[in-house]
């Protein structure tokens, strides 16, 4: 089997990988670019732990064959800190307690990142559809909504 | 497996028509690429076809109908102020698959060629006149969308063929469509019973009328009896009650784990009343 070689950008920077046309974005972003940050959670875009954006849409990167990153731009999880200082939205997670094993957080992040570049008020209604493809099986969902919603109002301005 | 990225249809066509083993096109993978993780599906040539272009693009027609490119999602539709004022029952039924996640790859054409029975966007498509625009070695030919699926899983599509556009006629005026699904949920999940309708007025009175069903039969259904039984009617009462009999009497589901026969039938009486309802109201001109 042949490998392809794929030249594309992951949060800003351009990389290159070899894949085997049948590996996933997910598989090439771990295991040929070291990027662990998004998880594997079913493999089959039910779960969302792998969210990442790809030309800016947020998708799901187990859904998503490698060689189609071609000449696209990619933003994982790892790209959120600006070095040490947290995105609000990690922040907020933090102080929410809005995690426990944590395993489904960098597709949260993700997710609600992209949220909030489209809508910088959203209601906690239309933040529990937006995030219906992320599950979580240690919150109970309300730490996260709450997180979401007080970052949401820092990047307003307002005072949480 | 060999990955293929042709810049035409035509091309996409030959590599179908000239591969002899197990063929995948590629648009956003949301099913294809499920059934590879799975082994169901191990494809020997899949062909990517989103570096063909315009099928990203939606565009009207000089009929005033759209062309919707097959690599369009879900999200691009619902983000589409022409496409929503016009075919609302078409965008709604879409917009029901899957997560944000899943709406930012899975397309229409995509959703249409998987085959399931209840396939969400299939009824609106089928409830608006949608026809396909269909590439293949003997060059273009287009077909309504009710003519594509031809049981779970299986399309009419021959060796070789590949939709490379859906197009929507006019919606003119006084027209309104709607799609309604119902799940044991409030979202993310198939579809136990799905009607869409679109119909048009002449004054308070339905001029013309399609009814397409989903997930109580192997395909999803155009039911005829069903329009012609609201057709010249206000919606009345007495209309209302003519559309669930003809609905239910279109009805041949399977019982299984997600709903019986007998409650998918119940239920496509009650959603083709919801549904025939908001395409009326949306014809006067609610907003959708």
């Amino acid at each position: 089997m042949s490998k392809i070689h794929v030249t594309t950008t992951v949060n800003g920077d351009q990389v290159e990988f070899l894949a085997d046309p049948r590996e996933s974005l997910l598989d090439c972003l771990r295991d040929r670019l070291g990027l662990t940050g998004s998880k594997e959670g079913c493999g089959t875009g039910d779960c969302g732990a792998c969210s990442v954006r790809l030309d800016g849409t947020l998708v799901c990167s187990c859904l998503v064959l490698g060689v189609e990153a071609e000449g696209k731009t990619v933003e994982t999880i790892e790209g959120m800190a600006n070095g040490n200082e947290l995105h609000p939205l990690q922040r907020k997670f933090v102080e929410h307690a809005a995690l426990q094993c944590g395993f489904c957080t960098p597709g949260i992040l993700v997710a609600a990142k992209a949220l909030l570049e489209q809508n910088d008020n959203p209601t906690e209604t239309e933040i529990r559809y937006w995030l219906a493809g992320n599950l979580c099986r240690c919150t109970g969902y309300d730490k996260i909504v709450r997180a979401v919603m007080d970052a949401a109002a820092e990047l307003r301005g307002e005072a949480a | 497996m060999r990955y293929h990225t042709p810049s035409t249809f035509e091309d996409a066509a030959r590599l179908a028509a000239e591969a002899s083993g197990i063929t995948r096109f590629l648009a956003g993978g949301t099913d294809v690429l499920v059934q590879m993780r799975a082994g169901a599906v191990i494809p020997d040539d899949l062909i990517d076809l989103k570096k063909i272009p315009g099928v990203s693009e939606i565009a009207q027609t000089e009929e005033g109908g759209w062309r919707i490119g097959i690599a369009v999602p879900g999200a691009r539709l619902g983000a589409h102020a022409g496409l929503c004022a016009d075919w609302p029952g078409v965008v709604e039924g879409m917009e029901l698959v899957g997560s944000t996640q899943v709406q930012g790859r899975a397309t229409l054409t995509g959703n249409l060629c998987n085959g399931s029975p209840a396939a969400d966007s299939v009824p609106g498509l089928v409830a608006a006149g949608a026809t396909v625009e269909i590439s293949g070695p003997s060059g273009l030919r287009s077909a309504p969308v009710e003519d594509i699926p031809a049981g779970p899983g299986k399309t009419t599509l021959q060796p070789g063929e590949v939709i490379s556009a859906i197009l929507l006629p006019p919606r003119g005026t006084a027209g309104g469509d709607a799609y309604q699904r119902f799940i044991p949920r409030t979202e993310m999940d198939i579809a136990v019973v799905g009607c869409a309708i679109s119909l048009t007025l002449d004054g308070n009175s339905i001029a013309s009328a399609r009814v397409a069903l989903g997930a109580v039969a192997p395909t999803v259904l155009l039911v005829p009896e069903a329009a012609a039984a609201i057709t010249g009617t206000t919606l009345d009462d007495d209309a209302l009650a003519a559309l669930t009999t003809a609905v239910e009497a279109a009805c041949t589901p399977i019982s299984d784990k997600r709903g019986t026969a007998e409650f998918r039938t119940e239920v496509a009486g009650v959603l083709a009343r919801r549904v025939a309802k908001i395409a009326y109201a949306r014809a006067k001109g609610a907003e959708a």
